[in-house]
């Protein structure tokens, strides 16, 4: 396996999607080569980071807008 | 404000579906608002990827949530609660994207790229637990500048913690191009990260 194809497989390996025979030369590339280390540590890293990014959420005249507009259609409906 | 919520993608201490349906379906005020605080944050983050602005977001999100109102009484739980009101979603927001694309000149939707030099940062380096806010604004912006199809799967995926069987039945696509989408996201993510790291001289 070489740098470009361990490259092409860090996301299928970690889904655990990798197939037995490949799953072997990823581990063992990486073991051996320090540029793909590090790729691997930069690809993980960018997935953790992606992960805390704070998410805005709706605004207030939104989210009222939508509480009366539940509020009107559950009031229409007969029980 | 729910930033203490834990978003683990999975439902954490919440109502299993058929008591949420119950609820709605009988006009159970918290229980729809209960919904509407926990998911508003990743749909709006989802239909980010395919309408040019947080405001028009913001409608898409507002439209999904009028249409559930109007067909909660319709679900019969083929799918889990959530796939059902985020496939609504998606086709809201492509819908509104298209309509978008048709109407507003590419040029101005896009994001720059990030290849100005980037501010000073302070001694210390990114290891603190909260994220160094440049480096968050530079994963805005390297988001910002992928196809819609990428975007939105690397939203549910890394973002929003979502697993892939859940994230394909959302956006109709199957494993494999989910994967492939998935990783050309976070590979791009991760080369504009190197590069500010590489002019910053590490980690």
């Amino acid at each position: 396996m070489n740098c470009d194809e361990f490259a092409e497989l860090v996301t299928a390996y970690l889904d655990d999607a990798l197939d037995d025979s490949s799953r072997p030369l990823f581990l063992d590339h990486m073991a051996r080569c320090s540029g793909c280390t590090g790729y691997y540590g930069q690809f993980t890293a960018a997935i953790t980071a992606l992960g805390e990014l704070p998410a805005p959420g709706l605004s207030p005249q939104t989210r009222s807008h939508l509480l009366t507009a539940f509020r009107e259609a559950s009031s229409e409906k007969p029980e | 404000m729910s930033e203490g919520v834990v978003r683990l993608g999975g439902v954490t201490d919440f109502p299993p579906d058929p008591v949420i349906v119950a609820g709605l379906q009988s006009g159970d005020e918290e229980v729809f608002a209960l919904l509407l605080d926990e998911w508003s944050r990743g749909m709006l983050r989802l239909a980010r990827s395919y309408v040019s602005t947080a405001a028009s977001a913001e409608e898409v999100v507002q439209d999904t949530w009028l249409a559930v109102i109007r067909a909660v009484g319709t679900f019969e739980g083929r799918s889990s609660l959530r796939t059902w009101v985020y496939r609504i979603l998606v086709n809201t927001a492509r819908r509104r994207g298209e309509r978008e694309s048709r109407t507003i000149p590419v040029s101005s939707v896009g994001g720059e790229r990030p290849d100005g030099v980037p501010p000073e940062r302070a001694e210390g380096g990114p290891e603190g637990a909260a994220l160094a806010g440049e480096v968050r604004e530079l994963i805005d912006k390297a988001v910002g500048t992928l196809p819609s199809r990428q975007r939105a799967v690397i939203t549910l995926r890394d973002m929003e913690g979502y697993g892939s069987d859940e994230v394909c039945e959302i956006l109709s696509i199957s494993p494999a191009n989910q994967r492939v989408l998935l990783h050309r996201a976070r590979a791009a993510v991760r080369d504009h990260l190197a590069a500010y790291y590489d002019g910053k001289g590490g980690p």
